[in-house]
């Protein structure tokens, strides 16, 4: 299925090119307010390619994810606030907590597929948002944590101001890009592509498909905990509004727009509704018009999504 | 392609010039920012926030210090991370001179390291956690509305020595605005020797009150509730159905029988008493001036929120005519939000104390039906309550904050 040439490559290739290349040049002729917006993509941008991992590639529409995302950036939030630890510390506690949540909760969920899938990671989804809201010692509650070091001045850079953390978070995009890149190209990957399209052929061949959907549950967890460290240093705060049912459907919304199982379409998803969220809502107070018309848009006339327009539906 | 003539380029770089130079600081607008919710559950809070400042704006002509004011509005989502961006866009983008809005505490928390970063003035009108002026307070953010523990203290205080109430169970959202009312409430009423029987505490998105109202014992004095919104209507409705209304005396935070609920309300309500910085029964003549012109206006009675920011306007348009309209200079108008006494406030007087929390009335309302229409008729003045009651601040500082 990727060896096909389909129609449209090229206009997906320039898109690619193009985006790549404006990332890379474009951030110092813009504003701060404009670089904090691409931060915020760049971001948010990797979170939809986690997700896109699960529910693009392994078939498996995760309703909670935001809630690993979530949980490393308390991690991060609780680390570097309540117990004063360094940037390593914080970044790599931060990691582990979103890593061995996912490796947790991976063990309950692997065993459910579709609609069922779906309730159980809402549900555990639900649970960690509650613990975020509820275990007020350590999550502040509501009110949240706040006063974050900014990341410069934590990891100890020489640089202040929006540019350098921006192009620490599109470095690190590009790392994860590779990354699941291979990942979904790999015999891994391909046998995650087996799994969504069929299990039990895969199971008949003698895939233990348990393992790897455990697996890229794992993984795809990661990649979120790589974006939720981001996520805590770019805001400065945490709290529960992160890992909240909203922030869920945000981001499911950003992968079924932008393209499941295609990596890239997630990325332009992500990049989209920040977009529409930040620049429409400056223009008029009806700007959830405006993205509940693109979504439904979508629905109508891009059903795989954006990045599969013009691509001969499967 | 025709090449321009010399002679036709210098006096259109002439008029360029002069354009420029006509543009002086003085001719060029004070931006304000400002955000609330105004979508999302929380939206019309904010928006009664919004209107009460805009009814303020049209009142001076969008004019102070001589110079023209921009307001640039922005929907904060009731979401802390959206409520950062929108202030960055604020900041950085539109370069606002001051700001002013937010509704939720946890808003209010993770706007102020920001804010304190770039250094720009901002006011809440009516982010209450108490800690924002106290523990964990700044100095670029001053608070024109109230701590969520203030008029509480003093209710405490009222319940058992005017009241009589003696024994109490108290029941409260469950987040940080609920506790420290809560808190302030049961500091006082306890140094007076009151009893709390039960504190119970109900999610944010109760929908039934029945496993909570069950749990009240039939023989305390009164029920101390804090809710708003949608809770405080379903509350007031089932308090009546599981026949506490008569029996129990009701009493609760400012918020419960709010303006902005009140109307909705039907007669379970009435002989409700609460505390709060503000009513819109309030008898003055700034206050009717002020009901009359938002009933004129926006077809409803104007809620605390609304008072909120007529109110934290006011401020900031007296701040800035007190520098004459220099806004550029941030600490100056820092300064001069601090030191601003803005007067004919429809909720009487107020000072701001040296820790950014105004020193204002916090009046005992109790419902009534007047003229077909529920309102808070004020029964009792507590004048001029600090955020630290009769506390000394240090010592108050010292004790943690209200938690559950």
């Amino acid at each position: 299925m990727a060896e096909r040439k389909p129609l449209g490559t090229t206009w997906r290739l320039a898109a690619t090119v193009g985006l790549a290349v404006f990332l890379l040049v474009g951030p110092p002729f813009l504003s701060p307010y404009w670089i904090g917006l691409l931060t915020q993509m760049v971001i948010l941008a990797i979170l939809a390619m986690s997700l896109d991992l699960l529910l693009g590639y392994t078939g498996l529409p995760s309703l909670g994810h935001a809630g690993l995302f979530g949980v490393a950036a308390y991690g991060v939030g609780i680390l570097s606030t309540t117990y004063h630890a360094g940037f390593w510390v914080s970044v790599a506690g931060g990691l582990l907590t979103g890593i061995v949540l996912a490796a947790l909760v991976g063990l309950i969920v692997s065993h459910v597929r579709d609609v069922y899938f779906l309730m159980i990671t809402l549900a555990l989804g639900m649970v960690l948002w509650g613990l975020s809201y509820r275990w007020i010692p350590m999550t502040g509650g509501d009110n949240g944590i706040s006063g974050i070091p900014r990341f410069e001045s934590h990891a100890g850079l020489p640089v202040t101001g929006p540019i350098p953390f921006y192009y620490v978070a599109l470095l690190v995009l590009a790392v994860c890009s590779v990354l699941m890149m291979r990942l979904v190209s790999s015999p891994f990957g391909l046998t995650l592509r087996g799994i969504r399209e069929n299990e039990r052929r895969m199971t008949s061949l003698g895939f233990n498909t348990w393992v790897h959907c455990y697996l890229s549950y794992v993984l795809s967890g990661a990649f979120a905990s790589v974006a939720g460290v981001m996520w805590a240093y770019y805001n400065g705060f945490v709290s529960p509004t992160y890992l909240d049912l909203t922030a869920s459907s945000e981001l499911f919304l950003m992968v079924t727009l932008g393209g499941p199982a295609t990596l890239a379409g997630p990325v332009f998803g992500a990049g989209a509704i920040v977009l529409l969220k930040n620049v429409m809502s400056a223009y008029t107070a009806r700007w959830l018009l405006v993205l509940g018309i693109v979504y439904i848009a979508t629905i109508m006339w891009a059903p795989q999504g954006l990045w599969n327009l013009g691509r001969r539906s499967t | 392609m025709k090449r321009l003539h010399p002679a036709l380029i210098a006096p259109a770089v002439l008029i360029a010039a002069t354009l420029v130079t006509a543009q002086t600081p003085q001719d060029t607008p004070i931006k304000i920012g400002f955000m609330v919710p105004l979508s999302g559950g929380s939206a019309q809070n904010g928006r009664d926030i919004l209107n009460g400042f805009l009814l303020y704006l049209d009142e001076i002509g969008y004019r102070a210090g001589g110079r023209r004011i921009q307001l640039i509005v922005e929907d904060d989502e009731a979401i802390p991370a959206v409520g950062l961006t929108k202030a960055r866009k604020l900041v950085e983008r539109d370069e606002v001179h001051v700001m002013a809005g937010a509704l939720l505490s946890s808003t209010g928390y993770a706007l102020a390291p920001y804010i304190e970063s770039m250094k720009i003035p901002m006011v809440y009108p009516v982010v209450s956690a108490d800690d924002l002026t106290q523990r964990r307070r700044g100095t670029w953010i001053v608070r024109t509305g109230w701590s969520g523990s203030q008029p509480n203290h003093a209710f405490g205080e009222y319940a058992y020595q005017t009241l009589g109430v003696r024994s109490v169970v108290t029941i409260a959202l469950d987040y940080a605005f609920g506790w420290e009312s809560v808190g302030g409430f049961a500091r006082t009423f306890l140094a007076e020797g009151g009893r709390i029987r039960k504190k119970i505490w109900v999610p944010v998105s109760v929908h039934d009150f029945a496993p909570y109202l069950a749990q009240i014992p039939r023989d305390v004095d009164a029920v101390y509730a804090l809710l708003l919104g949608r809770s405080a209507l379903q509350f007031m409705k089932q308090y009546r159905e599981f026949g506490l209304k008569g029996r129990v005396t009701l009493i609760g935070g400012g918020t419960t029988t709010d303006e902005h609920v009140l109307p909705f309300m039907g007669d379970e309500a009435i002989g409700t008493v609460t505390a709060l910085h503000y009513s819109a029964a309030l008898k003055t003549p700034v206050n009717e001036a002020f009901v009359q012109a938002y009933r004129a206006r926006f077809k409803k009675v104007p809620s605390y929120y609304s008072e909120s920011m007529y109110t934290g306007g006011k401020w900031l348009v007296a701040a800035i005519n007190a520098i004459d309209g220099r806004v550029d200079n941030r600490t100056a108008l820092l300064d001069a939000i601090r030191k601003a006494r803005p007067t004919e406030l429809p909720r009487g007087p107020v000072e701001l104390d040296a820790y950014g929390n105004p020193i204002e009335n916090v009046y005992i309302r109790k419902v009534e039906r007047v003229n077909g229409e529920l309102q808070n008729t004020v029964i009792d003045t507590f004048p001029k309550v600090s955020q630290f009651w009769k506390y000394d601040p240090a010592e108050y500082l010292r004790e943690p904050l209200y938690a559950r």
